[in-house]
């Protein structure tokens, strides 16, 4: 590693490990910043919490039982996402029922990691580390591929429901009146989170998948007013933040990428708290969800 | 599974003898004793934070308190500053958030999740750096009961007396601020000072459970036993005891059953926890025409 980091931009998209991790990274932060526009608006962050928690425990499952890590996550995440939008009234859930949920799904989650470490001692010490915090230099070529097809169809989704999702978020009532089905829109878009949750954990890991959709989402919206705008800022935020932490830690090898792509995000989240960069109007997105 | 069992201690059903061959160890009289600390601590915290609703400022706090043991690893002094320290920071830290009142509650959650992710890629970098650590980046997040020194163990006493002393003092308009904080306000409570006293004490507690219970679940010890206690009883003071009491039962029944097995504290503590939780519920959900004994609003 400490050779690469000599020979250059250029050299370090001729590596295919990079190749691989700039696509599905890319793809992957595009998705996670499309949903967690919507999961800030809607107040539903610790959600999107529960579930990087959830994947935990669905990757050691599967890897614990046999199976390919990837089936776990998507197991695991989707149908938590849906159970903790039963917990709450219209789709959404109650934070102490989530709360109580997560935490009993993550020490299972550690009851796994105990049966997949005794079980095949050698030389597994390190994947309850890798899920917990990604490691997406080591995705293979097919793995990426699969990974960048999911993440680019979750967008799509999402965009898909966008318009419909936006009137059911910042006016819940009103658009149930005007015959938006708001809760089986609250229960797409849960899928939809889960379903990112999952393929982020690939990414940045399972605890650090939070940072990339709270952060992006949150200076997007206190940069700008307009809803489709501020979608649109937050996807490109979070791309950007996974092409500087993917040339952050290319740059500096001991830097994990997960860390790399984090700091950014949150760099750039930080950076919306300076004096002088703020949203010129008093109307906020944020003001009409309450 | 089955060639571990050999080298594990038989359990015989014999409740007096086993619980004298365990004290026989002065780890686990240790893990004990750190464990009651912790359970009165975590109880009594979690209570005010389940009735509050501030789950998520408790989660973060919680695991806040992995980069703390990392980084104190990593320059070379003792994991229980690091939990205090960065626990503490924390808790100041999402005490300055200002709260424009129910509005914003996305951007503030954002923030908090930011802060969160942020802390905890901190950490990962910390172990990153320290190398070699990667079977005690597991025993950090998910805890060990091993290993507990006596001199860790008064630290723990110490902490959580003062926490609890604290408490006491401003118990009442906590409570008062908790259930209705506009009218508290208008009483001339002062909410705000309130609020960032209470996350301090929150974040002492966090970083207590987290050395034995590890950072991740933490949460778990504070969360479950309250919200069954709130399940069960809407009476603040009943429902507080029953909250420590479940809080202890269920840590000395994971201490227990984690000494006579091979998985860890972790998952026995968290299952026990939520197994009381779903009885509860599922008992209310039975008992649902039943009247409860106060009708006291905030807490469900």
């Amino acid at each position: 590693m400490t050779i690469l980091a000599a020979s250059g931009w250029t050299a370090a998209l001729g590596h295919p490990f990079f190749q691989h991790a700039l696509l599905a990274g890319t793809a992957i932060a595009a998705a996670a910043g499309l949903t967690g526009y919507f999961l800030v608006l809607r107040a539903q962050v610790f959600t999107g919490d529960a579930l990087s928690h959830v994947a935990f425990t669905g990757a050691l499952a599967a890897l614990a039982l046999g199976y390919d890590l990837r089936i776990g996550l998507f197991a695991a995440t989707i149908l938590i996402a849906l159970l903790l939008g039963t917990l709450g009234k219209r789709g959404r859930a109650d934070d102490v029922a989530i709360g109580s949920v997560f935490s009993w799904i993550l020490g299972v989650g550690v009851f796994f990691l105990t049966l997949y470490t005794t079980k095949r001692s050698a030389g597994n010490g390190g994947a309850g580390v890798n899920v917990l915090f990604g490691s997406i230099f080591g995705m293979s070529a097919a793995q990426a591929l699969t990974a960048a097809l999911v993440a680019a169809g979750i967008c799509v989704a999402v965009l898909t429901i966008a318009r419909p999702l936006l009137f059911a978020s910042v006016d819940e009532a009103v658009a149930a009146a005007r015959g938006v089905p708001v809760r089986l829109l609250g229960f797409a878009f849960l899928t939809l989170v889960g379903a990112c949750a999952a393929e982020a954990t690939q990414a940045v890991g399972a605890l650090l998948l939070l940072g990339l959709l709270a952060a992006p989402a949150g200076a997007a919206q206190r940069l700008t007013d307009r809803p489709f705008r501020a979608l649109a800022l937050s996807a490109g935020l979070a791309v950007a933040a996974m092409w500087v932490g993917l040339g952050l830690s290319y740059a500096v090898p001991s830097m994990p990428p997960s860390f790399g792509i984090i700091a950014a995000a949150t760099t750039a989240y930080a950076a919306t708290f300076l004096p002088g960069i703020r949203r010129r109007t008093a109307t906020t997105v944020a003001g009409l969800t309450a | 599974m089955m060639l571990l069992a050999d080298t594990y201690p038989a359990w015989s059903w014999n409740l007096v003898a086993d619980l004298r061959q365990m004290w026989a160890f002065p780890f686990m009289v240790n893990a004990f004793r750190a464990g009651t600390v912790v359970a009165v601590a975590a109880g009594v915290m979690g209570w005010f934070m389940v009735l509050r609703r501030q789950s998520f400022a408790g989660h973060t706090l919680a695991v806040v308190g992995f980069p703390g043991a990392a980084g104190a690893t990593l320059i070379g002094v003792s994991a229980t500053y690091g939990y205090f320290a960065f626990c503490l920071a924390a808790a100041l830290v999402i005490a300055a958030i200002p709260r424009a009142g129910r509005s914003s509650g996305g951007q503030e959650s954002a923030l908090t999740g930011a802060i969160q992710a942020f802390l905890l890629a901190c950490g990962f970098l910390f172990t990153a750096l320290y190398q070699g650590l990667l079977g005690g980046v597991t025993s950090l997040l998910f805890g060990s009961f091993l290993g507990i020194t006596t001199a860790q163990v008064w630290v723990l006493a110490a902490v959580a007396a003062a926490v609890l002393a604290t408490l006491t003092v401003i118990g009442r308009p906590l409570l008062f601020s908790s259930v209705d904080p506009d009218v508290a306000a208008g009483r001339g409570v002062p909410v705000r000072l309130l609020s960032t006293v209470f996350l301090v004490l929150l974040g002492a507690a966090a970083a207590e459970a987290s050395q034995i219970t590890g950072t991740l679940l933490v949460f778990a010890l504070l969360v479950m036993p309250a919200a069954t206690a709130q399940t069960l009883t809407a009476r603040p003071s009943l429902s507080l005891a029953l909250s420590v009491l479940i809080a202890l039962a269920v840590t000395w029944l994971g201490l227990i059953a984690a000494y006579y097995s091979p998985y860890p504290i972790g998952f026995y503590v968290t299952t026990l926890a939520f197994a009381a939780y779903v009885l509860a519920r599922l008992g209310r959900a039975a008992g649902q025409g039943l009247p409860r004994l106060v009708p006291v609003r905030g807490a469900s």
